[in-house]
This record gives structure tokens, C-alpha cells and sequence, in this order.
């Protein structure tokens, strides 16, 4: 039954947490080298984010950065066990050793950063939570939601943001919370719930996959929340966050420079400082990580740029990319620091 | 005669007094070092990982909403306060499952024993395929029917004037709070004990004189009249407050949600089975003996089972039974699966938003234990009271 595993999997995580000494800060890249492969926390299917196939493969945005992470840290991109994870599960999985980073659609909070022993690394995604409702319905605009009746999954900040905004706007509402996110959907999709809630890419991603007629429902204009998703590491090793925080610099750098899955390799002869520091032509940065200097050369070859992990991966479920999720160049808000 | 020589007295670890309580004794040490090792080394990697501790969190905003509710509660309430409504709808569904599953299985099982073919091939058939189903798919199966099979709030199906049914639940109409209705419940409480005092005395004059007196009537009356005068006398209030269709759904009135519905459905009749087969062992397990006694004596066979042999039954049937409510109070968890807001679903949102899980799962436990041996307890006391005594 689930909830048996769910506390067998806490069980476990707890009894870890309590044996596992010290040993583990620090070491996680060590750890990685050793083992052979980046065990991955990814959530358990969103499209465009984390999804496996009826084979077993999974794909995603989310997905992709592992794979990018493997090939920069290990030169081979299959290297990575994708350990799907509850909402429940995730930080508890994470905490206790289980996988070296979470890529699973989490938004980076104050609470989350300061008192769950983890830290954000960068933004892969910026989102923000919004509502869908039968198009029968009538309904415009949020704002006329007071006393409807809303599906939602439950362990996520999307329950918080939900309270918060009815409340600011002087509503009232009836939550329904499923404990995983098929239940969730498939009540709303029964008509148990007038409205269902999350992220607005999640939003997309379950219009494109589950919705029995998607004309049937609209979603509504407003983003009631900021919900920067990113890959999230454990506290206490300062070499691998790092590490995770400058792939996603070094990804976003090579979709500002140009820098594209197909040209890498010629690429290499190119005279922009920049680049010749980002492909490890000249400069030592790969070596400064820990890594080889070629860490972002085999991240790029393995699954390509920014940019072209958004195209692959979210354009098809719908999500143009406009706004926040566009290099800064463009007035989005992908930014990398210099790689100097 | 030579008095033996007294033994010299042994050496104290030869012993078996003393050693038995040196192994005691080192086996709890054992234990309280595997325990204090536990626990400090379990503070040492939380405070090294800098994760958050203690139960603090228990007094803080806990900021999300809970779908239904016995006392009131909104985002702004506490944690611990949206603990209280997690246990207190747990409870909810635990005592009322526990009710109705003693009544549907005392009448399955007796259902089984009856000398009517197709009410014994029907008890039958109603045991042996819920008790070999898994519980959480009966749970899947009862909240898909409802909220498949029922129209959607909007065709709501009106069964009474004022009562409705739809895939929110069931609406019904609930009275207008009054300053009357606590004066009113503890008339009923007073109605209550007035008819436990009318039984003894009526079961004392029956031992005195011989004479049966009536039962049923008086005792309704002695329970239901009192409140029946405090609400005549506190002006008869017989405003109704009407669930009313608004945009979405209805407002106003009271309502049971399909969540509690299928949860109460599910744990109700996976349970009563069990109960049943408990209920029909025990009574075969009354020496036939009985029966032909009771029968040689002149009682009917309903008179006989209800005085003779349901009696001797239950001290069969009390212990297993046990078990049976705390599964039930057990099972009641799974609720989180079809979105009931147990105390698990409560637990599991709250630890997500504060992430300190050793405490959220120690309060699940400690919650769980206390109701399971609350359960016990009270099973035991009355198991004593229905044992034989040997005169």
C-alpha cells in the first residue's frame, strides 16, 4: 500500500539520517566519482519536466540538467539514476544521502534555504501558480473563485499560496487534497473539484497529457505566486554546490554566446575570450570545480544549451517562452555570472 | 549423629536471584545506550545539516487550509490547532466506523448461522469477497463511484426539500445556531442517565415481583423528552439555515463530503466482515447444550439467543473484535489517498511546509499509540464486565 512505502521510505531516510556520520560532507563529488553515476531526486512525471516514457526514459528539462551534470562531472551522460520522488519525499531523500540533488520542479523558498539543511543552486525555471477551470463555467478571472471548491496536491507551497491569495483577496474556498499528484488530477477531471491549482507550467503540462478534452478547460490569466524552480543540493558541501550552481551559469552563458549542442565542437576555434573560457580552450575553470577542463564542452554536447533544453523539452507541452524564463539579454531574467 | 557441616555460602554470582537480575539489568542498559546513542547522534547530524528542530513549529501560523473541520480553523490558524482538526477527523471516522461496523457485523454474522438459504448464501458471498479485496482499493472503488457516478454540483440531485446530492457530498439543512441548543444537548445527557436509572430499577422490580415493565417507550421518552421541553421552553427555534446554490457550489446548511463518505464506507464494511466471521464463531462456539437448555426451559429461539447464548458469545468474541477496531482505527490513514484530511494528511502537509519530520512522524505515532490503547483499554474494562462470574 502506499502509504507503507511512504513510511518505510521515511523509516529508512530517518535511519540513515541517524547512522550516517559526518562522513558525507564535502564529499559528494568523491562520492559521485566512486559510485560511477549522479543519483538524480526527479518528481515522479510532469511533462516537459520529468517524465519517463512506457521504456523506461525519462525526459524533461529537469531531467536534462542531470544528464548535463553527469556528463560535465563524469564525461558520460547516461551516468544517472533517476530516483523519482513525492513531494513528501524529496527533501528527506535529499537530506539523508539518498540522491545528490533534487531537479524536481521545487521552489526556492527562505524556509526551505535556512532551516531544511539544503540549498537552491540557481533557477532552471521561473514559474508561478495559476488556476484552471471548466470553460463552462463562465469564469474569467480568479477573482470570482470566492466559495469554489479546489483540487490540490498536497506538500507543496502551492497549498500556502492558495490560502494566501484567497485570503488576501477576502475569499472563501474548500480545499481537496490528494496526497499524489494522479488523484489529484483525476478528481479534478471528474468534476469533484470546480478549479484546480498549481504551477502554471504543471498547469500546461497536465492539459497536454491528461485532460480528457483540453478545449473543455481554460486557464486563468492570473500568477498568483513567484515560484523560481532549481536544482537543490545538500547543505555543508560548498564543492558541489558549486558545482551544480555554475553548470546552470555555464549552460545559460552558452545560449548567450551561441554555443549550441551542434557547433561545440567548431566552436573551439572560436577567438571570444568568453567562449575559450567557458569550452576550457584556455583558462582553467573546469580544474577551479574540481572537474576537468572540458566539464562544460561534454554538458553542452550531452544535451545543449539553455535554450535548447527549454525548445526540446517545454515548447512541445505548450509553454512558449516568453517573460522571466528569456536570457536577460532579451528582458528575461537568465542571467550567468561571469565565468572568469 | 554427626550434624552436617553448613555449606559455605556460595559465591554471590553462583547466585540465580542475583544473575537473573544482572542479565535484566545489562539488557536495559543495553537498550537505554542504543537509545541515547539514537537520539544524540540523531541531534548531532540535524544540527550539523543545520535542519531545524523541536516542536516550536507547533505554535507558528500554519497557513494552509484544511477541507473539513469539527472546530473552527482557517490559514491563520496554528499548527498545532490544524493537528487537533487532523486527530479530531480522524476520530470522527475511527468512532462512528467503529459503531457502524459493530452493527452491520453482529448482523452479518447472525445472518450467517440463519436457517434461511439465500440470506446465508448472501452473508456469505458479502464476507468472503470484501475480506479478500485490499482495503485502499475498496477505498479507490467507493470514491470513484461516488464521485463518478453522482451528477456534478451544478445538476445537483434534490432527494429531499432542502437536501442534495452531487459529487460534493451531501447537503442538508442544519439548524440556525441558538442560545437554546447547548441547554438542549445537556438534556439529553440528563435524558440519557434518567434512562440508564429507569433500566436498573427496572430490571430490580422485575427480579423482586417478577413483573417485566415496559422498556422501550418510557426510556425513549426519558431520553428525547427532556431536550424536546428545553426546546419548547426556550421558544421553539425552528429557523433552518438551507444550503443555497451559489455560483459554484452550495453555501449554507451542513454536509457530508464524499472524501468522509467513501473513507466511512470503505473502513465500515471491510471491517463489519471480520466483525461477522468473530460474531459467528463465537456463537457456534457456544456449546449446543445451551441452546437445547434454553429450549427445555421454554424460550423462544429469539429469547434464547438473546439471553443465553449471545451472552456466553461475546466473552468469545470481545478479544478478537478488539483487533478488528484498532485496524479500523488504523486503516482510517489510508485516508489520504482519496483526500480525506485525516491526521496523516494534516501531518504530511505540515511536514512539508516546515520539513522537521522526525517530529511530525513522533506526534503521528504518539497520536496513533495513544488512540490504539485508548481502544484497549476500554475494550478490557468492558470484556471484564461481561466475563463469567463464578458464583
Amino acid at each position: 500500500m502506499r502509504n507503507k512505502t511512504l513510511y518505510a521510505r521515511l523509516f529508512i531516510a530517518f535511519t540513515v539520517a541517524v547512522l550516517t556520520g559526518s562522513a558525507h560532507a564535502g564529499k559528494t563529488l568523491d562520492a559521485v566519482l566512486a559510485r560511477g553515476d549522479v543519483r538524480c531526486g526527479v518528481s515522479t512525471g510532469v511533462a516537459g519536466f520529468a517524465i519517463a516514457d512506457s521504456a523506461g526514459n525519462w525526459t524533461g528539462l529537469d531531467t536534462d540538467f542531470c544528464r548535463g551534470l553527469a556528463a560535465a562531472v563524469l564525461g558520460d551522460a547516461a551516468k544517472v539514476t533517476f530516483v523519482p520522488l513525492s513531494a513528501q519525499q524529496r527533501f528527506t531523500a535529499l537530506q539523508s544521502g539518498e540522491v545528490d540533488l533534487l531537479s524536481r520542479n521545487t521552489t526556492w523558498t527562505l524556509t526551505r534555504d535556512a532551516s531544511l539543511g539544503l540549498m537552491f543552486a540557481g533557477v532552471t525555471f521561473y514559474d508561478g501558480q495559476g488556476f484552471m477551470v471548466p470553460g463552462d463555467l463562465g469564469v474569467q478571472s480568479a477573482t470570482e473563485l470566492d466559495g469554489a471548491e479546489v483540487c490540490v496536491q498536497t506538500g507543496t507551497t502551492t497549498e500556502l499560496n492558495l490560502a494566501d491569495y484567497f485570503r488576501a483577496n477576502n475569499m472563501n474556498f474548500k480545499p481537496v487534497v490528494f496526497e499524489n499528484l494522479e488523484e489529484s488530477i483525476s478528481a479534478f477531471f471528474n468534476g469533484r473539484c470546480q478549479v484546480y491549482t498549481t504551477d502554471r507550467s504543471g498547469l500546461a503540462a497536465i492539459l497536454a497529457v491528461d485532460a480528457p478534452n483540453p478545449d473543455d478547460y481554460v486557464i486563468l490569466p492570473e500568477t498568483i505566486s513567484k515560484e523560481p524552480l532549481g536544482p537543490v543540493v545538500r547543505r555543508g558541501d560548498d564543492d558541489w554546490f558549486t558545482i551544480v550552481k555554475w553548470l546552470v551559469y555555464a549552460l545559460i552563458e552558452a545560449e548567450e554566446k551561441g554555443v549550441t549542442q551542434a557547433n561545440v565542437a567548431s566552436m573551439m576555434d572560436s577567438q571570444d575570450p568568453v567562449v575559450k573560457r567557458l569550452l576550457g580552450v584556455s583558462g582553467d575553470m573546469g580544474t577551479k570545480l574540481g572537474l576537468g577542463n572540458s566539464w562544460a564542452v561534454q554538458a553542452i554536447q550531452a544535451v545543449g544549451n539553455y535554450g535548447e533544453v527549454y525548445d526540446r523539452n517545454v515548447l512541445p507541452i505548450g509553454l512558449a517562452r516568453t517573460g522571466s524564463n528569456r536570457l536577460w539579454t532579451q528582458g528575461g531574467l537568465m542571467y550567468a555570472m561571469p565565468l572568469r | 549423629m554427626v550434624s552436617p557441616a553448613t555449606p559455605a555460602p556460595a559465591a554471590i554470582w553462583r547466585n540465580q536471584r542475583f544473575r537473573l537480575v544482572l542479565y535484566q539489568a545489562a539488557a536495559l542498559l543495553l537498550v537505554i545506550a542504543i537509545g541515547a546513542y539514537l537520539v544524540s547522534n540523531t541531534l548531532a547530524n540535524l544540527e550539523e545539516r543545520s535542519i531545524r528542530t523541536g516542536f516550536g513549529f507547533l505554535s507558528r501560523e500554519a497557513g494552509f487550509r484544511i477541507g473539513e473541520s469539527v472546530i473552527p480553523y482557517d490559514a491563520s490558524s496554528s499548527y498545532g490547532r490544524a493537528y487537533v482538526v487532523g486527530i479530531l477527523n480522524t476520530l470522527r471516522v475511527s468512532i462512528l466506523g467503529i459503531v457502524l461496523a459493530t452493527l452491520i457485523g453482529v448482523l452479518v454474522g447472525m445472518a450467517r448461522l440463519s436457517r434461511n438459504w439465500l440470506v446465508v448464501r448472501l452473508a456469505s458471498l458479502y464476507v468472503e469477497m470484501v475480506r479478500n479485496v485490499p482495503l485502499l482499493l475498496q477505498l479507490f472503488f467507493w470514491y470513484t463511484m461516488i464521485t463518478g457516478l453522482l451528477p456534478s454540483v451544478r445538476q445537483a440531485v434534490q432527494l429531499l426539500p432542502g437536501v442534495y446530492l452531487s459529487k460534493s457530498g451531501l447537503m442538508f439543512p442544519a439548524p440556525v445556531p441558538h442560545p437554546g441548543h447547548p441547554y438542549m444537548a445537556a438534556a439529553f445527557v440528563i435524558g440519557c442517565g434518567l434512562a440508564w436509572g429507569y433500566r436498573g430499577w427496572a430490571r430490580r422490580r422485575q427480579e423482586a415481583t417478577g413483573q417485566v415493565p415496559k422498556l422501550l417507550l418510557p426510556s425513549l421518552g426519558l431520553i428525547f423528552g427532556p431536550p424536546l421541553l428545553v426546546w419548547l421552553a426556550s421558544g421553539a427555534p425552528t429557523a433552518l439555515d438551507v444550503p443555497a446554490f451559489t455560483r459554484f457550489t452550495f453555501r449554507g446548511g451542513n454536509s457530508i463530503t464524499p472524501e468522509f463518505l467513501s473513507l466511512l464506507a470503505g473502513l465500515v464494511l471491510y471491517t463489519a466482515a471480520f466483525i461477522a466471521e468473530n460474531v459467528r464463531g463465537g456463537i457456534q462456539a457456544v456449546p449446543r447444550g445451551q441452546n437445547e437448555a434454553a429450549a427445555a426451559l421454554g424460550l423462544r429461539r429469539g429469547t434464547a439467543l438473546r439471553l443465553v447464548v449471545l451472552p456466553q458469545a461475546l466473552r468469545i468474541v470481545i478479544p478478537p473484535t478488539t483487533n478488528q477496531y484498532l485496524n479500523l482505527a488504523k486503516n482510517s490513514s489510508l485516508a489520504v489517498a482519496i483526500g480525506y484530511p485525516d491526521l496523516v494528511a494534516v501531518t504530511n502537509t505540515s511536514l512539508n511546509q516546515n520539513g522537521q519530520a522526525i517530529e511530525c512522524i513522533a506526534i503521528m505515532m504518539g497520536v496513533y499509540l495513544t488512540i490504539s490503547l485508548s481502544i484497549s483499554v476500554v475494550m478490557n474494562v468492558y470484556d471484564r464486565y461481561v466475563a463469567l462470574v463464578e458464583r
